[in-house]
């Protein structure tokens, strides 16, 4: 039993974060009949997976997680998702892009990216499994169009997100009455940023998936990034394939998700890489974010994460 | 490291977006993709220099019109403090996202144009960051460049508002001139104002002093979420989860449940997997107590001698936030801390005016963007404070029961 005391009645701002991101959790749990936590397996849903163990402790975390499997993941992904479900003792669903392709759900026609397939994917297993609430992973800090995102996020019975008819949200105290068929997307990392997540991934010494860290790597070029060699992603004439040292900066499609050179091999060296770092996250090694500039809030209109 | 949060008030025209992308780009938030891009429309739209407001104009919709039309939250840190923005436009239809961006907020940084002097815009953005109670003010005297630099215009500014400020409630109000497009005294003192001896924007916001803006002498604890592991290894374990709200809570402590009135003492506070000797605002702990009373979600632990009286009937200043306006009579459901139910307006006593502070008595309606004094009589008791004195038992929130929309937000004056 550790005893901790405040002597001047301050919290650190990760202690204030994580304070606000429980308070969320705890919230929802309590008002809404069937809340779902959305993993992807990168670094802010595992951090989200956290806060809610912190949550709910020593009970279990009262709600299943859901991951949209691209078919496309990466393996390292993959194997920490099964590590983190396996010891907090939480339910797991898999709506798998594959399978709705397969159902007739979604439809792929060979030029949409799976990351947007996820879209239609996540609402089907949404809509079939009936939950009313879904814990989503995104920060305010990451893209223009998520500044003005609410921590409840509502979205109507088609799943979709109408900027300009979004509740006001005072205080803490948030409002989640939705009508039949609508749902809340909930957002306990609102005010983390890039680097809050790392500074509390660190100090919580916590599992993320291994190509956060540097390891070397087969990739090619294309379009500017550097993208991993795989099955799902045949060569196109005049690409080639050369080893380098290199980590993910997020995880996604691994088709669209490009990695950069690195060296930082621990958190500390991450914290210092990004630190120092002129590109955002997403502008630097996310394909589908840099079609046009309003692609993000393209995408949440029509009901992304 | 610590947290401050701060709501920026101000018009299209007082270059409130320009110092928040000035804020930004000096304190590195700004990332060079995203600094290209804006140099490249500035470009292209023919700018002689490159619009930092563009850096915030978030959504298209609103980069089409030039206008922000809501509340937008930025970050950035300093590596003593790290800093949330909320940033509200400030059209006069846009009262209510004000009002959204201050119920969080320690600051309020109001700007005007140091050519226009304050306008009827900046006496509302104080007198509604006052009502919220927003502990710290400054006004940033924007775009001194264009006066010469001029003491005397930053002067006499400076006079007329503090005369205003005294008729309204400011614990703390440093006013500061600066220029958000040339970068004077925003992050880095100005050469071309010695005459200031004051501090810089960016210095104030490090160092403002927050830590006693939080009440930690009435212990209030309202009640989230009853955690029951029905685990072997926790078979007996109970407790209560939530976020302290004021006071300071320690093990031993003897502690009251409103609305029952049944006491016991605490016998151990949680946080995650360890035992905390103390918990204080805005943690999240959970509470053991010695003896198993009926406490459950929407309840509220506080001291015996100090407890706030339940009261079903409220009296509180609202802002009116939807296009139907709000009249007696009408019925809504009430959020307050942990607690809901419903509201029944009894009586619109007046409509203040934000602009000239003046009550209308005779108007028995409040409409988008109004706020005005109402009392509420209320299914179930509330317990609450003066919002003077907790900013978090003393708010809550209106919802509309058919279409579940936030509808108004009010502060509690008293409760009888």
């Amino acid at each position: 039993m550790t005893i901790t005391t405040h002597a001047d009645y301050r919290l650190s701002q990760l202690d204030e974060l994580e304070a606000e991101s429980i308070h969320i959790f705890r919230e929802v749990a309590a008002e809404f009949e069937k809340p779902v936590l959305m993993f992807s397996g990168g670094k802010d849903s595992i951090v989200m997976m956290r806060l809610a163990e912190k949550a709910f402790y020593p009970a279990k975390i009262p709600f299943p997680v859901l991951q949209v499997d691209t078919g496309y993941d990466f393996p390292e992904v993959l194997a920490t998702r099964d590590n983190w479900v396996n010891r907090l003792g939480v339910r797991l669903i898999v709506a798998s892009v594959e399978q709705a392709i397969k159902d007739g759900v979604v439809v792929d026609d060979g030029k949409t990216s799976r990351n947007r397939l996820q879209i239609g994917t996540l609402l089907n297993a949404l809509e079939t499994e009936g939950f009313t609430a879904a814990f989503g992973g995104g920060r305010r800090d990451e893209e223009k169009a998520r500044a003005k995102e609410r921590v409840y996020s509502h979205r109507d019975e088609f799943g979709q997100w109408d900027p300009k008819n979004q509740r006001p949200e005072l205080w803490s105290l948030y409002n989640g009455r939705i009508h039949e068929g609508e749902h809340m997307r909930i957002f306990p990392l609102s005010n983390w940023t890039e680097l809050d997540i790392w500074h509390y991934i660190g100090r919580e010494e916590i599992e993320i998936p291994s190509i956060y860290f540097s390891h070397q790597r087969r990739v090619f070029q294309r379009d500017g990034m550097l993208l991993s060699e795989s099955e799902f992603n045949p060569l196109r004439p005049g690409e080639t394939v050369e080893e380098r040292t290199v980590r993910f900066r997020t995880v996604g499609d691994l088709t669209l998700t490009g990695c950069v050179e690195s060296e930082a091999a621990t958190i500390p060296e991450i914290i210092d890489e990004i630190a120092i770092a002129r590109v955002t996250e997403r502008g630097a090694t996310r394909g589908d974010d840099r079609f046009s500039e309003a692609a993000m809030e393209d995408r949440k209109k029509e009901g992304y994460f | 490291m610590d947290l401050l949060r701060f709501a920026t008030a101000g018009s299209v025209d007082d270059g409130k977006s320009t110092l928040i992308g000035r804020l930004l780009l000096d304190s590195k938030a700004i990332f060079e993709d995203q600094l290209e891009a804006v140099e490249a429309t500035s470009q292209s739209r023919g700018y002689d220099y490159t619009d930092l407001a563009l850096l915030t104009d978030g959504l298209r919709s609103e980069r089409e019109q030039g206008i922000t039309i809501d509340v937008a939250y930025r970050y950035f840190a300093t590596p003593s403090r790290k800093f949330i923005i909320a940033d509200t436009p400030g059209h006069v239809q846009y009262t209510r996202n004000m009002v959204t961006g201050a119920s969080t907020a320690d600051l309020g940084l109001v700007l005007v144009d140091a050519r226009q002097g304050l306008t009827e815009q900046s006496r509302r953005h104080a007198v509604i960051l006052s009502l919220l109670r927003v502990p710290h003010l400054v006004l940033a005297v924007n775009k001194m460049d264009l006066v010469d630099y001029d003491q005397k215009v930053y002067d006499s500014i400076h006079e007329e508002f503090t005369a205003f400020a005294t008729k309204l409630n400011i614990p703390d109000l440093e006013v500061i001139p600066i220029s958000a497009l040339k970068g004077d005294n925003v992050v880095t003192r100005s050469e071309q104002m010695d005459w200031y001896s004051g501090p810089t924007l960016m210095h104030h916001l490090e160092n403002v002093h927050v830590a006693s803006d939080r009440d930690l002498v009435d212990v209030r604890f309202p009640v989230q979420y009853v955690i029951r592991p029905k685990s072997d290894a926790y078979h007996d374990y109970r407790g209560y989860a939530g976020r302290v709200a004021g006071g300071v809570l320690k093990p031993g402590d003897e502690v009251m449940a409103l609305p029952s009135g049944l006491t016991s003492r605490i016998a151990g506070i949680d946080l995650f997997d360890k035992e905390v000797s103390e918990a204080f605002p805005p943690m999240s702990v959970t509470v053991r107590l010695e003896d198993d009373i009926d406490v459950s979600r929407g309840d509220m632990l506080c001291r015996p001698q100090n407890a706030p009286k339940p009261s079903q009937d409220i009296d509180a200043m609202i802002c009116w936030m939807t296009n139907t306006p709000l009249s007696p009579r009408q019925k809504l459901a009430i959020k307050h801390t942990t607690r809901t139910g419903r509201a029944l307006v009894k009586d619109i006593q007046y409509r203040l005016d934000v602009n000239t502070l003046h009550r209308d008595q005779d108007t028995k309606q409040l409409g988008l963007n109004e706020i005005g004094r109402v009392q509420l009589r209320t299914t179930v008791p509330l317990l609450c404070d003066p919002y003077v004195k907790n900013r978090t038992t003393g708010s809550f929130i209106l919802i509309d029961e058919a279409t579940g929309v936030t509808v108004g937000a009010g502060m509690i004056n008293s409760n009888s």
